[in-house]
């Protein structure tokens, strides 16, 4: 069933004073564009051109991971069950619904839902980011806790303790890199929930929604492979 | 400006698919199937990606020029990987090579 956009009304309009060029528009097209679409485009496609070089900047950690983990089967293997697998598998779970909200918020601003409707799915999006961050602080600090970060207080009782710290040299660089780009994105969502609470977004011009949540689904993405090859390496050798 | 817009139902279908996947990885990777479990996991992996780019990052309705530059991002990706890699792989197999 269509959503009904119960508060739409016609798009307010930019009158420039005689003489000033362009001719009335939407408030928020910017002038070097011909129309909102050509703006929609744009900005899309400017953020996927970010995103690429996203995609090629944790790239070179997974590579990193590739080739150490190829030098050390079995002592990553020994690292990896270290890793709390219910932590990561939440953690997984956490994102993939702050993806849905985030992807709920943007058709929300897209069919004119009222604010309230669009600050509450951004808002969500919000509280799940910072839950996935809670559930990080809690892993670092009993990595901290039982000697397992990489430097000079590094102790590994089991097999292997120099493939051990390379892999958690990878696992703090991976994931803080990640935690870090979910900070961001839960510091852009802030000011979009913002925007959306003053009015801002609706079925003309929706565009910064669209394409924070570019960048949030990219975030969430990264960790869809994190998960996987950080915590569940060679989990049939050893229960839990 | 108005793009493709979704009904909220598929929405909720792609979150189902990826949580059956995630939930698909995790009991995976519980069971021994040799050098298939990497190959699952990464495969279930990137079926979730495309699930996310396709239809949360609204790729499947975008232009042609943004479908190239997704495209191009990872077909890069390959080639580190690849390239890398066979460097790697390959030491020891002519004489004074390896490492």
């Amino acid at each position: 069933m269509p959503d009904a956009p119960s508060h739409y009304h016609p798009p307010p309009v930019a009158i420039h004073p005689p003489g000033h060029g362009p001719t009335p528009h939407h408030p928020w097209l910017q002038h070097h564009f011909d129309s909102m679409e050509q703006q929609a485009e744009a900005s899309t496609l400017g953020m996927w051109v970010f995103l690429v070089t996203e995609i090629m900047f944790f790239g070179g950690l997974f590579m990193a991971y590739l080739v150490y983990r190829h030098a050390s089967p079995t002592g990553f293997q020994e690292a990896s069950h270290h890793l709390n697998i219910y932590w990561g598998a939440a953690n997984t779970a956490i994102l993939i619904v702050s993806s849905l909200t985030m992807a709920l918020a943007v058709r929300a601003a897209q069919t004119s839902q009222p604010p309230r409707t669009q600050v509450f799915w951004l808002g969500s999006t919000i509280f799940f980011g910072l839950c996935f961050l809670g559930i990080k602080g809690i892993e670092y600090h009993d990595k901290f806790k039982d000697h397992i970060v990489p430097g000079p207080n590094f102790q590994w009782e089991g097999l292997y303790p120099k493939p051990a710290e390379q892999f958690y040299s990878l696992y703090f660089a991976m994931t803080g890199l990640h935690a870090l780009h979910m900070i961001i994105g839960v510091g852009i969502m802030s000011v979009i929930l913002v925007m959306a609470h003053k009015k801002i977004f609706d079925r003309d011009y929706y565009t910064p929604v669209e394409v924070a949540g570019l960048y949030w689904h990219f975030v969430d993405i990264v960790w869809i492979f994190l998960f996987p090859l950080l915590y569940l390496i060679g989990r049939h050798y050893h229960a839990g | 400006m108005s793009g493709h817009v979704a009904p909220k139902s598929m929405y909720y279908a792609v979150f189902a698919a990826l949580i059956v996947g995630t939930a698909l990885t995790v009991a995976v990777a519980f069971i021994d199937l040799g050098a298939m479990n990497n190959v699952l996991m990464l495969g279930i992996a990137m079926t979730k990606a495309m699930l996310v780019i396709l239809f949360f990052m609204h790729v499947r309705w975008s232009s042609r020029l943004t479908w190239v530059v997704v495209a191009s991002g990872f077909f890069w990706l390959l080639i580190l990987f690849s390239l890398t890699m066979s460097d790697y792989l390959s030491r020891g197999w002519v004489e004074g090579t390896w490492r």
